[in-house]
């Protein structure tokens, strides 16, 4: 259990690292980074006094250096559309993303494995038919498309909810509604082929031929053998999270980082855009390492093979 | 095909030609309502992808300010303006064939570069296994936690929009998927008696990686790469509508739809159908990628 774990973390370690390069060489890769910090208007004098100023005349294993240095100290630069460290800027705006995102994958996994579990009980009916074409569809929708036309009929034609920005609960519905669309469609179609294979198992059997209630074998019985794959869907879920995050914010004018980040890439902000990459990837990385830590603790036989 | 005299087949024959891909997968489609509704709808879109820009001719860019945002399936107006027009008056048919165009050559471009060349890593690493092996993986592991986006966000932001860059970060961000599932399938095969077989007969690894284990694994691969075709038209619509795909006066479904968002008050038409043209050419993708997966598992 020690060995995977501490293999896990040095994989976890090694990822991080890979994000950390993998900015610096994209920051470099148009030459100089000067034109990714500074205005597009900006002078040539102002050009090579930043390079001076920052270093990015010295030799590039020596940027490379100075650039992790940096980052291990939380110092990602500073930003130009707000003039305060870029970290202070993205950490405020993290909050209200990370709530929509969290109250949307609550819907989706509720939503998604009652869908799912129902689905798999009542396989090959109509019923089942039904929770197929409409998963299809989740999974198909482009998510900016159904918010804008939310928008378009709630607020515009019908004017009951609000267009756009956070405040009472209203602003809540349609980012929510976008935001957990995809996921449903993707947890209903899991959790249904892996319960389809649960109530087939012989517990089930066993289960049925004990006089165990329907509702009892399929919430009971097999939905716990099938949330395992579930679990692993999860982690590849927040990368979609946040992938949905950066559209359905800008749609809705949502204070979070996916609205930071799109202005930020048309304010020419790097540092802003740097932060929020580096941030997000690390916390994705920690987070799916503890998935890791969860799906070893229910399913010991992966521990062996690692 | 019905009209091939078979008469004098012999058996060997028969058993080639019925264990052939296309064969069985027009078995399968034969009792699937829906996936043959899935596959018409593609042919159509393809069809008026290709064909449709040469019908309508400079239609697309002919703007008539006389026409502003003229409402579709209005008798009056003519065929041209059968679904409407623009702010710039120009036909909304015409606009939506374009970008249609544009959409799939997008796609398709970008979900074969990142099929061949994932798979071959894939099946490279996978066949050599170690070091190299490792290092790859882990490598995938960074990429599949990292939102896709964000990845794609940040490589045009530094490298610029355009149609070449943007299938350069669909085919990257997704490439990752590719590697991971031919690299599975070759340690399974690795090992199998032909693959032995070949090597003891002293064919080197770059022969067996491709005349041994290539064509065995191709078919998960093939459907691996049309589930992705629907992920990546998603993807491609999200980035032209945060204004980071292809620019003016090239125009995707995504773009017109970013379009559509400043006259949701005037014209709904702009922004509805080119994402109900995104929805219902994904969800085709979608269920032809079932029956590509259920024509693959039925041998």
């Amino acid at each position: 259990m020690t060995a995977f774990i501490m293999q896990r973390a040095r994989h976890g370690a090694l990822s991080i690292v890979g994000i950390v390069i993998l900015v610096f060489v994209l920051a470099r890769l148009t030459g100089s980074p000067a034109r990714l910090y500074l205005p597009e208007d900006a002078t040539a004098d102002a050009v090579a006094q930043f390079n001076v100023q920052h270093g990015f005349d010295q030799p590039l294993i020596v940027q490379l250096l100075s650039f992790i240095k940096g980052t291990l100290q939380l110092d990602f630069g500073e930003s130009l559309l707000y003039g305060e460290p870029a970290l202070n800027v993205v950490l405020s705006r993290y909050p209200a993303t990370l709530y929509l995102a969290f109250v949307s994958m609550l819907i989706a996994s509720t939503l998604g494995i009652l869908v799912g579990a129902l689905a798999a009980a009542r396989k090959e009916t109509f019923a089942d038919k039904i929770c197929r074409v409409l998963s299809l569809g989740a999974l198909s929708i482009p998510d900016f498309w159904v918010g804008i036309m939310g928008i378009a009929l709630f607020a515009v034609y019908l004017g009951v909810l609000p267009t756009s920005g956070a405040a009472g609960p209203e602003y809540w519905v349609l980012p929510l509604v976008t935001l957990a669309l995809r996921p449903i469609g993707i947890m209903a179609q899991i959790v249904r082929t892996s319960m389809v294979g649960a109530l087939e198992a012989d517990y089930v059997r066993v289960a049925k031929g004990k006089g165990v209630g329907e509702r009892a074998i399929v919430f009971k019985h097999a939905l716990r053998n099938a949330a395992i794959p579930v679990i692993t869907v999860a982690g590849v879920l927040m990368a979609g999270v946040v992938n949905g995050a950066l559209v359905v914010e800008t749609v809705f004018g949502w204070p979070g980082i996916g609205n930071l980040m799109v202005a930020a890439i048309h304010g020419r902000d790097f540092a802003i855009i740097q932060a929020v990459v580096l941030v997000t990837g690390t916390a994705i990385i920690i987070l799916n390492f503890g998935i890791d830590l969860a799906y070893s603790w229910l399913n010991p036989r992966i521990r062996v093979s690692g | 095909m019905r009209f091939v005299d078979r008469t004098n087949e012999t058996d060997a024959a028969r058993v080639k030609r019925r264990d052939r891909f296309s064969v069985r997968l027009l078995h399968v489609l034969r009792s699937d309502r829906l996936g043959q509704a899935a596959l018409v709808f593609l042919v159509l879109i393809v069809l008026a992808a290709l064909l449709g820009p040469l019908v309508i001719g400079d239609a697309a860019t002919h703007a008539n300010l006389g026409k502003r945002f003229v409402t579709p399936f209005d008798p009056q107006q003519g065929a041209a303006y059968v679904l409407g027009s623009d702010a710039l008056g120009r036909s909304f048919l015409a606009r939506l064939l374009v970008a249609a165009r544009t959409t799939v050559v997008i796609a398709v471009l970008a979900v074969v570069a990142s099929a061949l060349i994932g798979s071959l890593i894939g099946t490279v690493v996978g066949y050599l296994g170690g070091r190299v092996d490792s290092y790859v993986m882990r490598i995938a592991d960074v990429m599949q936690a990292f939102p896709s986006l964000l990845l794609a966000l940040i490589i045009l932001y530094t490298v610029g929009p355009g149609l070449v860059p943007l299938i350069f970060v669909l085919a990257v961000a997704r490439m990752e998927v590719y590697v991971r599932v031919a690299r599975a399938e070759t340690l399974a095969v690795r090992e199998r008696l032909f693959v032995t077989a070949a090597r003891a007969l002293g064919a080197g690894p770059i022969r067996i990686v491709l005349t041994q284990i290539a064509p065995v694994i191709a078919p998960s691969l093939v459907g691996l790469a049309t589930l992705e075709f629907a992920l990546v038209i998603l993807s491609e619509s999200a980035l032209s509508f945060l204004g980071l795909g292809v620019q003016q006066p090239d125009i995707t479904w995504g773009g017109l739809i970013a379009e559509g968002r400043n006259y949701l008050r005037d014209a709904w038409w702009v922004a509805l159908l080119p994402g109900l043209a995104i929805t219902l050419t994904a969800v085709a993708v979608n269920v032809m990628a079932d029956v590509v997966r259920r024509t693959t598992q039925s041998d």
